[in-house]
């Protein structure tokens, strides 16, 4: 197989690491939502660990991406 | 019309302004320590001249730099104690040099500076060493109790302790990594979109409104990296200050 081929195949299979982000932010966005609802009040006082958590799952999704970029630039 | 192709990774290149050989060591100013002259020159611009004024009651710009250090001094106060006061300068200076070096990345032809592994990798290792010297000069060899946490059975620790040396360890890495990686996909992800509106024709509007709502999201992207990389060293400095689980 030539490297040009493995190189796309390479950066496509990488980007199959993103979905786990979005199960990650999607689990941590629907629990802020879902307790929101029970208890409004409460909910202001967790948008602070809302965003960092946020960061935190997004950074793996952006370790596959990385790593993709790197198989396909690199 | 079109020049030769390139690739979305050349915004990352290192050019030499002022060529300056030490001996072996090659220090040259290049444009990286351009951004980063630009970035600490704003910082201080930003905090001494917007409390010129000194008013009891704050204008607009003096609201912003004492609300820009009452945020990060609340952070270190709720997460190290009061221990941890005497470590605010180091935090404060991490967290606006992050924040404007991150910001000033997303002005069109201007270079990240936290884009690159050395940068990012350099300020977690300062944040890493620190914090493990300032756990060892304040505990001793009672810090290393910081792998053991309270309340676990005896015959699970020989699979626990070396998890959590793993775990320490990788620490530096994934601060440094987290940041860098976000900055440089960020703006590969620009560069990518932009050759696509060129391709596409008449087309190219799509990528374009994509490239517009994504500069928007690179730019809060930016801001919450920065305070996440402060908000982890502020973690760990925490860790190292009470190692008691």
């Amino acid at each position: 197989m030539e490297l040009e081929a493995a190189k796309m195949l390479g950066a496509g299979l990488a980007t199959m690491g993103v979905a786990g982000a979005g199960v990650g932010i999607g689990v941590l966005f629907g629990n802020y939502v879902g307790s929101g609802i029970r208890n409004p009040a409460g909910a202001k006082t967790q948008t602070g660990n809302l965003f960092v958590g946020m960061a935190l799952s997004e950074a793996t999704a952006i370790f596959a991406l990385g790593i993709a970029m790197l198989i396909l630039f690199g | 019309m079109a020049a030769e192709a390139h690739s979305p990774l050349e915004q990352f290149e290192i050019i030499k302004l002022i060529p300056i050989q030490i001996g072996p060591i090659d220090a040259s100013f290049t444009n990286a320590s351009l951004f980063m002259v630009i970035a600490v020159a704003a910082v201080t611009a930003f905090l001494t001249l917007s409390v010129n004024t000194r008013s009891l009651v704050p204008g607009r710009w003096q609201s912003m730099a004492e609300i820009s250090y009452q945020f990060i001094a609340n952070l270190v106060r709720d997460s190290t104690g009061t221990e941890g006061r005497q470590y605010f300068p180091f935090i404060f200076t991490l967290f606006m040099f992050i924040l404007f070096a991150n910001v000033l990345g997303m002005i069109p032809y201007s270079f990240t500076v936290t884009s690159h592994i050395i940068v990012t990798l350099a300020l977690a290792l300062v944040v890493f060493i620190g914090v493990t010297v300032i756990g060892f000069v304040k505990h001793g060899l009672k810090f290393l109790g910081l792998f053991v946490p309270s309340g676990v059975p005896i015959f699970v620790l020989p699979l626990l302790v070396p998890i959590e040396i793993i775990s320490y360890f990788v620490r530096p890495v994934s601060l440094s990594v987290r940041l860098f990686l976000n900055m440089m996909v960020g703006h590969t992800m620009l560069k990518v979109f932009a050759g696509f509106v060129v391709m596409l024709g008449i087309w190219g509007v799509a990528p374009l409104a994509f490239i517009a709502v994504f500069t928007g999201f690179e730019i809060f992207v930016a801001v919450l990296q920065a305070y996440i990389f402060t908000v982890l060293s502020c973690l760990y400095l925490a860790d190292a200050l009470h190692p008691h689980h």
